[in-house]
């Protein structure tokens, strides 16, 4: 029987499965980190039970931690604690923990990737929705809550409905790929297909548009599926996956025979029906820019903030929300996106803290200044992609041009360390959510790829990356 | 877990789509590391105003709502983060019922883990509800809702029905099938990460 990706890899993993109901999925990778662990560990203690298999799980602290310099202790009491309570939940319970001095600390999402941990065909969870960041090596990645968390911890597997397989085929080539990046092609999906459009599904991207674009593009894209509601995002792995992962710290020793089994396996059978699919041509798209409280709000930066009752279209609950949205947003219907003036810049979270963004986002600023009226930071993904910038001299372009050069973590993409907007700051960020409050209470973030945010750090508000002088 | 069976009060109506997890709880009490006493944080951006002080319009401010145990909203609702605490926090506050056309995912999946009952239905059916000025009882066994004016039947999967109505825990449920845990492991070639 002809099957998707997603079914292949969903149907290699059951462990039970009852009729007309949710089956036993085994779970290959539990990534852990500080936020939504404590209270699955203290539910182990409390039932006396153990983690199951620790050797398939991997904790580092990223939500919590300063980006500032990491010999000083924590100021903020309640994220001291928690980070040391994942500390003593990991020596508890025997899991591998990249602590906030390790060289392998960084965002869960990007570091799992980096270390090989990430495999393709496998099944991984964590207590985050972006772990659907890793679909990108073709693995079936998930989000789940805490106490899914604990059931992992005790049973290394998890009861799920199955989910159906949506196609995103991605079609064209885009004129300018500098210009217009994988950030602005997931921005376009979500505009069309909105907030809600994959929920209940898992979103497998295929066509030219997205076998074109590097590994850490296509973790960008995968990122953001669950902002367009979808459980997970995956994409069939091929050679670029190959060799991202081929060398790595826990790439597996016989990698190579697992390389012709994946070949052979994991991809899409031609016959094999989607429960739904859509399709976006990217000859034309240009650079995104979201204007409202949601990812689906979102603009060409050619165009001009849009008026709720035409962007609704009829739906009043929408034009509503996003009537909310304006005047949460400080923002008035017409206004070209150009005119809109920032504060702020955040280079940094799991959507946009690779190596790759950051070599981008450094041509854009290279030899400028960061606007007077502007801060603007780069919060790197991992200390590895730290390391790994430093050593082609990006913290001096960064520096040279004002932007602060910070330690790695999640920092100001949820501002649960001190990195936050005041009430009011308008920040061009290259996370991934525009919720109100995302970035600090009354604080307005505009969702936008590095290279137009680092056009944006040096106009002070934004500009068509595609008409800068790139020297 | 504390079981699920009957629940009668007036309902709160939350009028807003895409209502996300980050509002439901925002970002600065994630902090807590246990599972208790987040109802005071429940909407707390929308709830209070920058000195702490209740906003009087919000719908969860308006004394009539107080002792309301069920929580009637829009579309998309617990979108975004995964964060349980979303759970927690409309738990403690005094929810047991969440009813919406529409619910995330990963809350959805979440709501059942923690003995609070999401029941979806047709937006127009919602709207009723939701303008329902008196008591309505909400019936798990019989899954009815039952208004002044309507008795109104809704869908469930018979595994999580199970699991509220006689509270059960997961975990031990799943530990019944470690045998085959421990098959599946046998037969897998997936390396270790150590």
């Amino acid at each position: 029987m002809s099957k998707t990706l997603f079914e292949k890899i969903w149907d290699s993993h059951i462990v039970v499965k009852k009729e007309n109901g949710p089956s036993l999925l085994y779970i290959d990778r539990h990534l852990v980190h500080e936020v939504t662990s404590p209270q699955a560990f203290e539910g182990l203690r409390m039932n006396k039970r153990k983690v199951r298999r620790p050797d398939l799980t991997i904790a580092t602290m990223d939500h919590n931690v300063p980006t500032t310099d990491r010999s000083l202790p924590i100021i903020d009491q309640t994220s001291s604690i928690q980070i040391k309570t994942l500390e003593k939940n990991c020596q508890d319970f025997g899991i591998n923990l990249f602590d906030i001095d390790s060289p392998y600390q960084g965002i869960v999402h990007v570091i799992a990737p980096q270390l090989g941990i990430t495999l393709p065909g496998t099944t991984i969870v964590c207590g985050d929705s972006h772990t659907s960041t890793q679909g990108a090596f073709g693995a079936l990645a998930f989000g789940i809550g805490t106490s899914e968390v604990e059931h992992v911890f005790v049973t290394q597997a998890l009861w799920l409905e199955k989910l159906k397989p949506f196609e995103i085929r991605v079609e064209g080539k885009r004129k300018n790929p500098f210009a217009v990046t994988a950030k602005d092609i997931i921005l376009s999906i979500i505009k069309k297909i909105g907030t809600a459009g994959g929920t209940g599904t898992v979103i497998e991207y295929t066509g030219e548009g997205i076998t074109d674009l590097s590994m850490e593009q296509r973790m960008t894209i995968c990122n953001m599926s669950v902002e367009a509601g979808a459980r997970a995002g995956l994409i069939a792995p091929d050679e670029k996956t190959f060799d991202y992962l081929r060398g790595r710290k826990y790439t597996p020793e016989n990698f190579d025979e697992l390389v012709s089994v994946w070949k052979k396996d994991l991809h899409t059978d031609p016959s094999a029906k989607f429960e739904k699919s859509f399709t976006l041509k990217i000859d034309d798209i240009a650079p995104q820019v979201s204007w409202g409280t949601n990812p689906g709000m979102t603009s060409d930066v050619t165009d001009t903030v849009p008026d709720p009752k035409e962007f609704a279209k009829g739906d009043l609950a929408q034009q509503k929300s996003a009537e909310k949205a304006l005047l949460y947003m400080d923002l008035k219907a017409g206004i070209p996106i150009t005119e809109i003036q920032i504060d702020r810049v955040f280079i940094g979270s799991c959507t946009n803290a690779r190596l790759e963004d950051l070599i981008d986002a450094s041509r854009v600023v290279k030899g400028k200044k960061v606007s007077e009226k502007v801060s603007a930071m780069v919060v790197p993904g991992s200390q590895m992609v730290k390391k790994q910038a430093e050593k082609i001299g990006l913290d001096k372009i960064f520096k040279d041009a004002n932007f602060e050069w910070r330690e790695s973590g999640c920092s100001m993409c949820l501002g649960m360390n001190p990195d936050i907007l005041s009430t009011g700051e308008r920040c061009a960020s290259t996370s991934n959510r525009n919720f109100e409050g995302r970035q600090g209470v009354g604080g307005r973030t505009h969702l936008v790829s590095p290279v137009m945010a680092a056009a944006a750090a040096i106009a002070g508000r934004f500009v068509d990356v595609r008409e800068m002088d790139l020297n | 877990m504390k079981s699920f069976t009957k629940v009668k009060s007036i309902v709160t109506p939350f009028d807003q789509v895409n209502v996300d997890t980050d509002q439901i709880v925002p970002k600065q009490f994630l902090k807590l590391i246990q599972k208790s006493g987040f109802g005071k944080y429940l909407f707390y951006n929308w709830r209070y105003d920058s000195n702490k002080q209740p906003i009087s319009d919000f719908v969860l401010n308006d004394s009539k709502y107080h002792n309301s145990k069920i929580f009637v909203t829009r579309d998309n609702f617990g979108c975004g983060s995964s964060r349980e605490h979303a759970v927690w926090a409309l738990q403690d506050f005094g929810f047991s019922v969440i009813i919406a056309p529409s619910f995330s995912d990963i809350f959805y999946s979440n709501c059942f883990k923690n003995g609070l009952l999401p029941i979806q239905l047709d937006s127009k059916i919602v709207d009723s509800i939701m303008n329902s000025n008196s008591e309505i009882e909400v019936d798990l066994e019989s899954q009815t809702i039952t208004t002044e004016f309507q008795t109104i039947s809704f869908e469930i999967d018979p595994h999580k029905k199970k699991v509220l109505l006689e509270g059960l825990d997961d975990i031990s449920l799943t530990l019944e099938y470690e045998n085959k845990i421990t098959d599946f492991e046998k037969k897998s070639n997936v390396p270790s990460v150590l």
